[in-house]
């Protein structure tokens, strides 16, 4: 039985990554499950220099899902230089370096840096909804997309992964741009951009007052985008929205996903990716599917 | 060193209406486990509610391999949680947590608590009356004698205790933090504890930088894996300027705080 794929020029020995912003990067999880079980970690969402995040409270839990508008704070690419990536190369796991910035100059400079450094490739964070500058704002067009991502695509020779945002009327159209610009695969989706109100204080639960829904609850929309790009779009995509089960991760598959990634599966459980790889195997063994790639895609409509 | 365990529920009591004390089985939690520090519970092995509920620990119990905690029923979470019943398993992670109370001797400490926020305040002082040679006085506010729970326990781990009502249905009638104040005047503390609700910490904030006391408090914030990497639970750090906010994590750096780290 074959599990490995090849992502945009990664190769991994499963289809599972876990997703950014859900999983630090990998330190904590390192306690309480084995990294090298898992395709590829998508690290936190990085940048040039240290974000500090938006005010709290920051999540805020929904039917089946919940609200973030963490902000994107992080240490800056310096500090997981020296920090994290050591640590992150002691494991058999793809690392997949998720880059955000708040200009098209930032993520270029910061896509300079990631191309020195020893990991397998970088998704391009064009989709973020917590943050005032950059990240979503380039991410709803398709010349947007194309934008920045040709620029970063100039200097960087790794594998690039760009991860897109739902927040769009037509889901096609920034994965043209990303595909047009050279990007080796596109990643989706990103948070749904929501709001919670508490009725007795008359004001939202979050702080800033939208933020980006995620879990469970926007499986079925996260589906539907990967299908209708997967139609569109020849490079390979990483799937992801609500996978909590290895049976999550085949409906993704089917769609069109070469990969997927586990997102706040990972808070409700740490375990969640390593029940996912079993899953999808159990499937594979009871369906007698060979190999994972011959059923990407294969979804039949009516 | 934390870990992901199955526990099974031993002991259920309801302390109030809408308050509850479980006992737990859970070695692995027990063998690590320090005062101040919380578990996360999913309260059922399903997608709705999502995520985990982080709940203080009463008291760990070495011996039995038991731990207790009290919640206050408030939401779908508690109100689930509330319907497990003995032989049950609670899908638990714990310990969690770094910032912890420091348990050591002193001459003489406050401890302060109000609400909800007394409960994680017994393990503290029960290490501190067991294993150090400190003189432990002990302030808790309640809302009115109903409330007024545990009594007894918190009396048999503490030197002097003193309770509050907020109506006088009970004891003292006002805030803890006053007779707090008013025993700082006479008494030499030479570190104070708090967990209760946010104007009560604060206060005990203010009278230990005016006093200039040692002060830890515990805090709390919504957070969705209590493990420190959503970043949820943000707690600005008291060297921030109002242009570069800066943050703690309640999960990572807490939830016990020294006070003069925090701005709350």
């Amino acid at each position: 039985m074959n599990t490995s794929v090849n992502l945009a020029g990664i190769n991994m020995k499963n289809p599972v990554t876990v997703a950014s912003g859900t999983f630090g990067y990998g330190r904590e999880f390192a306690e309480f499950i084995d990294l090298n079980k898992i395709g590829g970690i998508c690290t936190k969402g990085t940048s040039l220099k240290p974000r500090s995040g938006n005010k709290p409270p920051r999540v805020y839990e929904t039917p089946a899902g919940m609200l973030n508008s963490i902000g994107l704070q992080n240490p800056g690419v310096e500090y997981f230089m020296e920090n994290d990536l050591p640590f992150l190369k002691k494991f058999d796991t793809k690392i997949i370096v998720n880059a955000c910035g708040s200009s098209i100059d930032e993520y270029v400079e910061l896509a300079k840096v990631l191309n020195t450094l020893d990991i397998d490739g970088v998704e391009l964070n064009l989709s973020c909804p917590n943050v005032k500058a950059g990240c979503m704002a380039f991410g709803t067009t398709y010349e947007g997309v194309k934008e920045v991502t040709s620029k970063v695509r100039k200097v960087l020779d790794k594998p690039l992964i760009v991860k897109l945002t739902p927040n769009v009327t037509n889901i096609v159209d920034p994965a043209k741009g990303a595909e047009d610009a050279g990007a080796d695969g596109v990643s989706l989706i990103n948070t749904l951009l929501g709001m919670s109100i508490d009725i007795h204080k008359r004001r939202p639960h979050l702080a800033n007052n939208m933020g980006g829904l995620s879990g469970p609850a926007i499986k079925p929309v996260a589906v539907r985008m990967v299908y209708q790009v997967a139609q569109n779009v020849k490079i390979p995509i990483l799937g992801l929205g609500g996978i909590v089960s290895g049976e999550d991760a085949i409906e993704f598959i089917l769609a069109g996903a070469t990969a997927i990634s586990v997102g706040t599966g990972n808070f409700i459980a740490p375990d969640t990716c390593i029940k996912v790889v079993n899953g999808i195997e159990e499937y594979m063994k009871k369906y007698n599917i060979e190999d994972i790639n011959n059923i990407i895609g294969t979804v039949q409509m009516n | 060193m934390k870990v992901n365990i199955k526990a099974k529920i031993i002991k259920k009591e309801k302390l109030k209406d809408d308050i509850y004390k479980f006992e737990v089985q859970a070695k692995e939690i027990v063998n690590s486990a320090q005062a101040g520090q919380f578990i996360e519970i999913r309260v059922l092995d399903n997608i709705q509610p999502l995520l985990r509920r982080p709940i203080s620990i009463y008291n760990i119990n070495k011996e039995r391999g038991t731990l207790e905690f009290i919640f206050q029923v408030k939401g779908k979470g508690t109100n689930i949680l509330a319907k497990r019943e003995i032989g049950e398993e609670l899908d638990i992670i714990g310990p969690l947590g770094y910032g912890t109370f420091e348990v050591k001797d002193y001459e003489k400490v406050a401890i302060i608590g109000g609400g909800i926020g007394i409960f994680p305040l017994y393990e503290l002082s029960k290490e501190l009356k067991n294993n150090t040679t400190t003189k432990i006085n002990m302030y808790l506010g309640f809302r009115n004698k109903e409330y007024v729970l545990l009594e007894e326990e918190f009396k048999n781990v503490s030197d002097k205790l003193i309770i509050t009502t907020d109506d006088g249905t009970y004891k003292i009638k006002g805030f803890a933090i006053d007779e707090l104040k008013k025993d700082i005047e006479k008494e030499k503390i030479d570190k104070i504890f708090a967990c209760g609700p946010l104007p009560m910490l604060k206060a005990v904030q203010d009278l230990a930088k005016e006093k200039n006391i040692q002060c830890e408090i515990s805090l709390e914030e919504k957070m969705a894996c209590g493990l420190g990497v959503c970043l949820g639970c943000a707690v600005k750090t008291a060297s921030s300027s109002k242009e570069a906010p800066q943050y703690w994590h309640v999960c990572k750096a807490g939830p016990v705080f020294n006070a003069n780290d925090v701005e709350i």
